[in-house]
This record gives structure tokens, sequence and C-alpha cells, in this order.
């Protein structure tokens, strides 16, 4: 199943993020999402998880066609969002079983999803004892537990030290390797290889007249010509 | 439905462990239930005379008060969107989560209304029947709650504005539950409030799902 995104665009509270973006990522290959800050890699991410709605353009995943087929395709992606997901008053195990239980996943996966992150020794601990780094891992788990083919990554080695990075690019690896494709917001090297990269349109690259400044203009009540 | 059920187990966790506010309503609702009798004074008749609507009023703000982290909690943590891409749809996570909020909540109210009750000195003959009102009626608190909690879910100090949300539209379910227990205590047949209070939790059962998840849908974006 073939990711490809095809003339993309973005909206945002009546500003235009981004416009015709398009991208393809192979099953079995994983790419870099390259941008600025501000540049709309997390909008780009949530639109493509299928909580966003796009503001034009289509996304097409094997058969499946983000804008058509909503329900289906939200069972094919798993999103590691910048925001971890971890509930401090459960254990670091009780995190990913619950997860597990709600995708009906069995619960032996939470312990082998811990042991790949190396959180089995904090398995029983509070998860409010955890740093932000073992709590980033704690996140990032969660995807060995859903089991999706599509990973969706935003910045998801923020606070992970370089042992735990070289791990996540591993798991990423394996994903890759059993068919799945990932896409990943990320400013660090993940090994991913030098072409396995997407870059966001430059802000500047947007329709002028598109804009919501020179819609105004345009508009003939809002211009000069209505009076 | 497996994937309902462990959503509700974890919520229901979740509200007892530490930060959860488990038992908050619930201490809320006794608390309030006992200040009536210390302003209006310890004469039985006139407590007696306003013991099913104290009652129920005290229910309605107990179950507000834990309304607010509903939705929010899981929006500021990201955990609302690995439930929107989880195998159920939006609308049977409210259900499941608006279940567990009345397990939390409105069951255990129903289940130590009859000690304020007798507090209250509400007439014997009433008991049965405000425990029957709330056990019919409070769902319908917690599903008319999960719409404002879902529109408040992204808003700094939500709760004020759930407030002002949510009460008006308890009014009905607040007339049929007093109405019920104060037939009751007057020795009236409170069978057709009770079967009014139950059409309200049927039709928000029906409606509150699909306008929780249409809010929570915008939330998400």
């Amino acid at each position: 199943m073939k990711l490809v995104a095809h003339d993309l665009a973005c909206r945002r509270a009546g500003r235009t993020i981004f416009r015709g973006l398009g991208f393809a990522v192979a099953p079995g290959a994983a790419a870099a999402l390259r941008g600025p800050n501000g540049s709309g890699k997390s909008s780009l991410l949530r639109v493509l998880a299928g909580l966003a709605p796009a503001a034009g353009g289509t996304v097409r995943l094997g058969d499946l066609d983000l804008a058509r087929d909503g329900e289906a395709w939200r069972e094919r992606v798993a999103l590691a969002g910048h925001l971890d997901a971890v509930k401090p008053g459960f254990s670091v195990r009780e995190n990913l079983t619950c997860w597990a239980d709600f995708h009906g996943a069995p619960r032996a996966r939470a312990d082998a999803a811990l042991e790949r992150f190396g959180l089995e020794s904090r398995a029983d601990d509070p998860a409010h004892w955890c740093s932000a780094g073992q709590k980033r891992r704690l996140g990032l788990a969660r995807l060995l537990i859903v089991d999706r083919p599509v990973w969706l990554l935003d910045e998801p080695t923020v606070s992970l030290d370089a042992a735990s990075v070289a791990v996540f690019a591993q798991v990423v690896a394996e994903h890759c390797a059993a068919g799945g494709l990932a896409l990943a917001a990320t400013h660090v090297d993940l090994g991913f290889g030098a072409g396995a990269e997407v870059h966001m349109p430059a802000p500047g690259a947007s329709d002028p007249a598109d804009d919501d400044a020179n819609h105004a203009a345009s508009d003939p009540f809002l211009g000069e010509d209505w009076a | 439905m497996r994937a309902a059920l462990a959503l509700l187990r974890r919520d229901l966790g979740l509200t007892f462990r530490a930060g959860g506010g488990g038992l908050l309503g619930i201490a809320f609702f006794m608390l309030a239930a006992l200040l009536i009798p210390l302003g209006v004074g310890p004469e039985g008749g006139a407590l007696a005379r306003i013991a099913a609507g104290v009652l129920w009023v005290c229910a309605l703000l107990a179950c507000l008060l834990t309304l607010d982290r509903l939705f929010q909690a899981d929006l500021e943590d990201g955990a609302l969107d690995q439930i929107a891409l989880g195998p159920l749809p939006l609308e049977a996570a409210v259900l499941a989560k608006a279940a567990a909020h009345w397990l939390a909540t409105g069951l255990p109210l129903a289940v130590v209304a009859p000690v304020l009750g007798v507090m209250l000195s509400l007439p014997g003959q009433a008991q049965a029947t405000l425990v029957a009102s709330l056990l019919i009626g409070t769902p319908a608190l917690s599903l008319i709650g999960a719409v404002g909690a879902a529109l408040t879910a992204g808003l700094r100090r939500g709760g004020l504005l759930l407030s002002v949300l949510v009460l008006p539209l308890y009014v009905p379910t607040l007339i049929f539950g007093a109405q019920a227990a104060d037939r009751a205590a007057t020795g009236l047949e409170p069978g057709t409030a009770l079967l009014f209070l139950g059409a309200v939790t049927l039709l928000a059962a029906g409606i509150a799902p699909f306008a929780a998840a249409a809010a929570l849908r915008v939330n998400l974006r």
C-alpha cells in the first residue's frame, strides 16, 4: 500500500498553511518530513491521520482515498504525536495494556514493547515517576501495540537520548522491513537514507491570489469598487 | 463492544487513581445536602417539603463538578487522538466515556441518596422512588454533560462555560426527577413522572453521543 499525496493543501483558522504538496512513500520505506518550524509538518501529519480535513488535493493509500474512506483510513494509521498520551495515574505497564485492550491486541505485546524500549525495569512504577524521555519512549512503544501499517511520527525523537534514538531508528527499520511505511517529521537523522525526504513547500510558494489579504482586495464588497 | 468495554474500564480506573477525582462528586453531594438543614433549620416539616428538590439539585451540581475533565484531560495529553484513531466510532467512545462517568458519579449518588433523604426527613414511602428517579435520571446528566464537555474541551477554564451551557439542558431531568420523588412523598402516584424522566434519558442517549462526537472532531483538528 503506497501512500501518495497529490497537490495537498491545508488551511487552519482561515490561513493557508501549505498548498501544492505532493509526495509518495512506498511500502517498506520510511521518509523524513523536513521543513522549518511552522511550515505545517504537524498539520500535514494530522491531515494524513484523518483527524483534520485537507483543504484541497488528494491522498491515497493503496485503493483507499482519504476524503472518501475516512473510517477505513483511520484504522490503518498510527500517530505518535508530540503528545505522549501517557496517564500519570497508571503504571507504566498499564499505560500500554489499556491500549492493547482497546485495540484487541494481546497484553503480552505490551511487555514485549516495554522491553524493546528498555522500560521493563520501570513497568510497575507509576508513570508520573518517569522522566520526559521515558514518557516519550512509552508513547512510542504504543506503536508496537496497535499494529498499523502506516506510522505517522511527529518529532518522535524529542527528549530521547542517543541510545534511545538508535533503538527507535531500528524499530522503524524493522517496521518497514515487515512491509509497513513511516513518515516522520524530524530534525535528526534517523538513517532513512538521503533520497527518502519529503520537503514542505516554502511558505512563499503559496498562490498569492488565494491568500486572505488578497481575497479581501479581490472581493467586490470589500474592495474599493463597491463604494 | 470489546473496545468500548476496554475504554470504560480504563476511564473507571483513571477516575479512582491519583488526580482522577473519583469520589469528589459524591463527597460534594453529601456536603451540599448536609448544608441545607444548617441553613433552613432543623424543623422537620419545612425540610420534608423541599427534600426531594434539594437532593436533585445537589445531584445535578455534583455531576457537573466532575464533567469538565471528561474529554479535556484526554485532549490535552493526546489520548483523544489515539481514541479517534482506534477501532471504535467516536460516537461509541463518547457513550463509553459517559457510561464510565455515570458509574463513577451517578450510581454512587443514587446509592447514598436514601441516607441523605432520612437526614432531610424525606417521608419513608418516597425513598424508593427517590432512588429510582436518580437511577433513571442521572444517566441523562452524564450524557447531556458529555456534549457540553466536548464543546468546552479545548478551552482553559472551560468548566464555568460548561456549567452555563449544560445547566439549562438539565431542566427537564430536574423537573421530572424531583417531581417523581415529591409526588411519592405526598402520597401521589409517581409513575408518570418516572416515565417522562426515562423518556428524557432515552432522548439524551440517542442525541448526545452524536452531538458530542461532532464537537470532539472539531476539537481534534
